[in-house]
């Protein structure tokens, strides 16, 4: 565990955050996106934004793939389980996420065989274990999940495992970057770049927000050290009134980003034409599909899939606060009608969730009069 | 890990107003069921994992209608009054899969873990009943094992097992065996737990590290390609609470064994029912660098995993020292160490701090804890 304790050393974060409040022009407002919900999360985890000046506003990003996820796929995705008699398998993230006739918990309740896996190959054994039953994967992610999906569903081909299916809901992170700053509601200084997404992709694919919206991007990692030092490297660059893309997470991000997974996933998938994101509505060439070679295993094309539209309670504001327009406390429902026992929007279920990890860390800290020193 | 809900009955030093209806010959009176507000359409695991969907299960369907007065604060063992002697009164039902594990197995962790809800209510088990719920196909051998474990369990820890019941299930229903242990015991002089009781400036003592029996539970299942040389907590913390008390019972405000849901829970519940806010220090919680490895690998929060062999402690600033010293004396109890305090806010919740100056809300556990995605 020396690895992480080296990210969290309170000396090095002091320092850090010494630097930061160096670096920050006390004139000016800083707006800066943590894209990813890895990042929100160890934000409110390690309570950053208490050793953070005022002025630097972190905005949640929408990197987190149970919140944009619309809920007519996950009614989708359990109407085959349950009418079909087919396994629903998913990532533990997904399993309080609630449909319209409920979460799949709510459905395993009622029957449905609905299992926990830990990664899309786990899936692949229930389908070997029971040759009697069809297994449902309901894949979920960004290009950070996708490359394992892909070479699941090669494994199945080359084994000729037939009850085995994929519910594909991958999705990939820059069209969602782009529809976030062409909103007009939404004024950015900079990006927090998206970590575990970019071991895959690289940060190559970010360059463009540098260059033609000459917003600085840091990839980054996610531990206090790494995500101080990323702001330490933006506000160099506004200083300096430059914006490049910089990686600060070199000890797992190749440049270039992995060849292999890339190769894997141009195999597997192709671009959907349109996706629906929750929040932020369809997004051109923001999704991927099975290809036609994969039909078999893709639970699409296998299944009469109802194509749900579901829109999202109106009072629910996920959208706003998933652009970074509203603060999770700011929505009308937050903690109130929506808290992460009773989730409306998907952004109060994942722990990666902007709602939940402001409900679970921060809230009730508002509240607080007394100021808070180490005890014990 | 138990997944069948403890029913925790109202406990107080007012005998009177807690007991059982029907004990002493007073019919308990239902004029409650408009308070019954548990409103879940259907019961789901949730309900079983010790979090705030089983506290909504008992708080508003089981103690409504159930226990005779609901607005006294839920402790680990009842107080129940006979012709004016006072015993503890305590169940809980065992369902871990598998049956056995490192460190220990079903029919220790049942003797072991109604011992320790009765220790940290204050009292020594004194008398345990045992009812085995069998699997049609269960093996006599691996019954035989639970039977011997559970007697081993219960001469280490002094209680005798005077009875119980026996009932078979169908093939596929029971998951092998599921064991439920009733206890009684007899309340230790001058300890008194009340969560009320409990003050600005007390210290929260914790017995040892956190996390050994969840975590070692969940690799055990085999479902995660993780291993860790690790081993349940599982034992019997009398001892431990004995030495404790000796040396600084009029101190003792409050004491919980933090089973399922973890130390985040119990202290949640503890800070709901004295109204106050609970301050740890996150560096002082000890926690073995193989329990934090997996809590880090899985994004869990080690504060939520279940433990069998540890117990928290509420204790004046002025019998800290004492209570401390006491347990880190005894055998099983070197790791003990003080990990926080009551303080006034933020009421009714539970806040950690670190070194470097940032803090967190630690909220009771929410369902089952979760592995994340990514």
């Amino acid at each position: 565990m020396r690895y992480v304790d080296e990210f969290r050393d309170p000396e090095l974060i002091i320092k850090a955050s010494e630097e930061i409040y160096r670096l920050a022009d006390p004139d000016r407002h800083y707006r800066i996106m943590e894209v990813c919900g890895g990042h929100t999360h160890a934000i409110y985890r390690f309570g950053l934004k208490d050793i953070l000046p005022s002025n630097i506003e972190l905005i949640h990003g929408p990197g987190c793939p149970v919140c944009v996820l619309p809920m007519g796929r996950i009614d989708d995705g359990l109407t085959v389980a349950t009418n079909f008699d087919v396994i629903f398998a998913a990532f533990g993230d997904m399993m309080r996420v609630p449909g319209t006739q409920g979460s799949p918990f709510e459905h395993k309740a009622r029957g449905t065989d609905v299992r926990i896996v830990y990664s899309p190959a786990d899936a692949l054994q229930i389908a070997r274990k029971n040759p009697e039953k069809h297994v449902m994967f309901f894949a979920i992610g960004f290009e950070t999940t996708a490359p394992s999906t892909a070479l699941t569903l090669m494994r199945a081909k080359s084994e000729g495992i037939t009850n085995f299916s994929v519910f594909c809901n991958h999705v990939t992170i820059v069209p969602a970057i782009r529809a976030i700053l062409d909103s007009p509601d939404m004024r950015l200084d900079a990006f927090i770049g998206p970590g575990h997404v970019s071991t895959v992709i690289g940060c190559r694919p970010y360059e463009w927000i540098a260059r033609s919206e000459g917003k600085p991007v840091v990839t980054s990692g996610f531990e206090p050290l790494d995500l101080l030092q990323s702001l330490v490297m933006l506000l160099r660059q506004l200083r300096a009134g430059e914006a490049r893309v910089e990686n600060q997470y070199k000890r797992v991000v190749p440049w270039e980003g992995n060849r292999a997974a890339l190769k894997a996933m141009a195999e597997i998938f192709q671009l959907r034409p349109y996706f629906e994101w929750r929040g932020l509505g369809f997004i051109s060439q923001s999704a991927l599909r099975i290809r036609d070679e994969y039909a078999e295993w893709d639970a699409e094309q296998r299944f009469p899939i109802p194509g749900t539209r579901v829109t999202d309670p109106k009072a629910a504001q996920c959208g706003e606060v998933l652009k970074g327009v509203l603060k999770p406390a700011q929505c009308k429902l937050f903690g109130k009608e929506c808290t992460p026992e009773h989730p409306i929007g998907a952004l109060m279920v994942s722990t990666e969730g902007s709602c939940a990890a402001y409900y679970n860390y921060e809230h009730r800290k508002a509240a607080m009069v007394t100021s808070i020193s180490s005890v014990a | 890990m138990r997944s069948v809900l403890q029913l925790r009955t109202p406990q107080s030093g007012n005998g009177d107003q807690h007991q059982f209806g029907g004990l002493n010959g007073k019919p308990a009176v239902k004029t409650v069921a408009a308070s019954v507000r548990f409103r879940d359409p259907q019961i789901e695991m949730a309900h079983g994992a010790g979090g705030k969907a089983s506290r909504r299960l008992i708080e508003g369907l089981f103690a409504p209608l159930l226990f005779n007065n609901t607005a006294a604060p839920l402790g680990d063992a009842a107080r129940v009054e006979i012709d004016g002697s006072a015993v503890a009164m305590t169940t809980d039902s065992f369902v871990v899969k598998p049956l056995k594990f490192p460190g220990g197995s079903i029919g220790e962790l049942a003797v072991n873990g109604t011992m320790n809800d009765l220790a940290v209510s204050g009292a020594r088990g004194q008398a345990m009943l045992v009812t085995f719920v069998l699997e049609e196909g269960l093996p006599t051998s691996v019954l035989s094992d639970e039977v011997h474990a559970m007697a081993a369990a219960a001469e280490r820890a002094g209680v005798t097992i005077v009875g119980g019941d026996t009932k078979v299930v169908e093939r596929g229903k029971a998951d092998g065996m599921y064991i439920t242990t009733t206890g009684i015991g007899k309340f230790m002089a001058h300890v008194v737990i009340d969560p009320q009781s409990v003050r600005p400036g007390d210290k929260i003592i914790l017995s040892g590290p956190i996390g050994d029996h969840g975590i070692t539970i969940l690799l055990a299942r085999g479902e995660l390609d993780l291993e860790a040389d690790l081993s349940s907590d599982t034992r019997c913390v009398l001892p431990l609470i004995e030495t404790m008390a000796e040396e600084a019972a009029p101190g003792i405000r409050w004491m919980r064994d933090p089973t399922r849901g973890g130390v985040a829970t119990s202290l949640n519940e503890l800070a709901r029912d004295c109204g106050l806010g609970i301050v740890l220090s996150e560096e002082d919680i000890p926690m073995r660098n193989e329990v934090r490895g997996a809590c880090e690998l899985l994004g869990l929060d080690a504060l939520h995993v279940a433990n069998e062999g540890q117990f928290l402690a509420v204790v004046a600033p002025e019998y800290t020292d004492a209570a401390v010293n006491a347990l880190s004396q005894t055998a099983g109890g070197e790791d003990a160490c003080v990990i926080g305090e009551v303080r006034n806010e933020p009421s009714c919740a539970v806040l950690v701090t670190t070194r470097y100056g940032g803090s967190r809300i630690v909220d009771m556990l929410v369902g089952d804890p979760l592995p994340r995605i990514c």
